[in-house]
């Protein structure tokens, strides 16, 4: 993050940054994150900044949270090639890797509309498999339909 | 071979091979000339949440035919799915009670999903517009039993492409053993692009038309399907593909000898009655065959074996 890019937003003491974000996706993230409605966290938030690597991004930062591997691994959805660090007292204490394994358990449902797992009461876990990683590739486990990666951000558990 | 028939791709093309010569074992124990209780003290649960005559009735003669018994969830709309009762808890309820279980659904997926929530094996009689591999194995059995294999022959699929899990299921079983497909269909009834695209990466040579009369004089196969009117989203969309192809006994004049005609069954009017006497029919004995298939894959994965194979 250049100099130019700090001043946007604050450093924090303690959280999580999530830097290279693809840029127009950070609310999807912190929807996706499941942190968009969490209240006891202070959340930085900075949108279509220039960058090297990607022409523009986002990135999201989390005060005094600090985001697990589980919830990280859900980023890889939409953000695969993210940066993570966390944050101790104004310093990075550890970057994590935004990973994604073979299968996608309880994190959407099969965007197929004819899928069994359409209807509610069925108890049993919504599982994509990873078919490809990069792109991502996505098929349900029980219907076996591709998934629409744009609807797929609707149907976040 | 896994606990469940789900897909085809649950079986090895060995296993699918071993399979048919089981089925042709039993072939006098289906004509009720042998009787042969493999399965006998077995109990299948056939539950089919939608219509079905064929896939239904030779489940249960094949279990019947093995010493077996079977019992059905009857009417759906008299059944606890109407008070709305969960797949995942009717399934439980039938893993407590059988050995085996055949479904049909019209949901999508609803064979995988009833195979992770039971312990005993779950055969797909059809799920949706997926798969319908139990009709897969009658139709290998069908071609195989015509032309003595399986490998290099040229298979037109025709009619509802997109909509039919019989063509989505036989068309990935053929393509492992090397068939040419021919997919006749109109465009908007075409093989899903997600089927022809995995075919593709197996390596399968695929030829799409909507041309049917072109494609005899080349074919081993002809597969005709119903255009399903049911799974039309609306009438008129299946108004303007209703009747599209009819095959009759004078098309057939250019065809190869030993050329055959495939229906899974029922027809509306995709095959004329006067190609029924001609040498190119197979459609009553591939409904036939669906008995002996069904026998061989229930032995199978309740792991009793066919007397006279090599293990």
């Amino acid at each position: 993050m250049s100099a130019g890019e700090m001043r946007r937003v604050t450093a924090i003491n303690n959280g999580t940054v999530i830097d290279h974000i693809p840029a127009g996706t950070a609310l999807a993230v912190l929807r996706m994150l499941g942190i968009s409605d969490d209240r006891s966290s202070p959340i930085s938030l900075v949108m279509n900044v220039p960058s090297s690597k990607h022409g523009r991004k986002d990135i999201i930062k989390v005060e005094d949270r600090e985001l697990t591997q589980n919830e990280l691994d859900r980023l890889a959805l939409i953000a695969p090639k993210a940066s993570v660090a966390i944050i101790r007292s104004y310093s990075v204490a550890e970057k994590r890797e935004v990973t994604i394994g073979d299968e996608l358990v309880n994190i959407a449902s099969c965007t197929f509309s004819n899928c069994i797992t359409i209807n509610p009461r069925e108890p049993q876990d919504h599982r994509l498999r990873v078919v490809n990683g990069d792109p991502i590739e996505l098929r349900c486990r029980y219907c076996g339909r591709p998934q629409d990666m744009g609807e797929l951000v609707d149907n976040l558990l | 071979m896994d606990d469940d028939l789900i897909t085809m791709d649950d079986l090895t093309n060995d296993e699918i091979i071993s399979l048919l010569d089981d089925a042709e074992r039993l072939l006098p124990v289906a004509h009720g000339s042998e009787y042969l209780p493999l399965l006998q003290g077995k109990l299948l649960a056939n539950m089919f949440f939608e219509p079905s005559t064929r896939t239904r009735m030779s489940f249960e003669t094949a279990m019947k035919r093995l010493g077996g018994d079977v019992v059905n969830l009857g009417d759906v709309n008299s059944s606890s799915a109407v008070k709305g009762e969960t797949l995942y808890d009717t399934m439980r309820m039938v893993d407590g009670y059988c050995d085996i279980a055949a479904l049909r659904h019209p949901r999508q997926g609803a064979a995988q999903y009833a195979a992770d929530a039971c312990a005993i094996p779950i055969m797909n009689g059809g799920d949706g517009a997926g798969h319908h591999p139990t009709q897969t194995l009658l139709d290998l059995f069908t071609i195989r039993q015509a032309h003595g294999r399986l490998d290099g022959l040229t298979v037109a699929l025709v009619g509802d492409l997109r909509y039919g899990r019989t063509v989505h299921s036989l068309s990935h079983a053929l393509a492992r053993f090397d068939c040419n497909l021919v997919f006749i269909s109109p465009a908007q009834l075409a093989m899903p692009a997600e089927i022809v695209s995995d075919l593709t990466a197996e390596g399968a040579n695929i030829t799409e038309t909507e041309d049917l009369y072109g494609a005899i004089p080349d074919a081993d196969v002809i597969y005709m399907t119903r255009i399903q009117k049911e799974r039309f989203p609306d009438e008129d969309e299946y108004a303007k593909v209703a009747g599209i192809y009819k095959l009759t006994a004078a098309d057939l004049a250019g065809a190869k000898g030993e050329m055959i005609v495939m229906h899974p069954l029922p027809r509306v009017n995709e095959v004329s009655s006067d190609v029924d006497g001609t040498r190119h029919a197979r459609y009553f004995e591939q409904a036939f065959n669906g008995v002996v298939a069904r026998m061989a894959l229930m032995c199978r994965l309740l792991d009793v074996d066919v007397p006279g194979g090599d293990s």
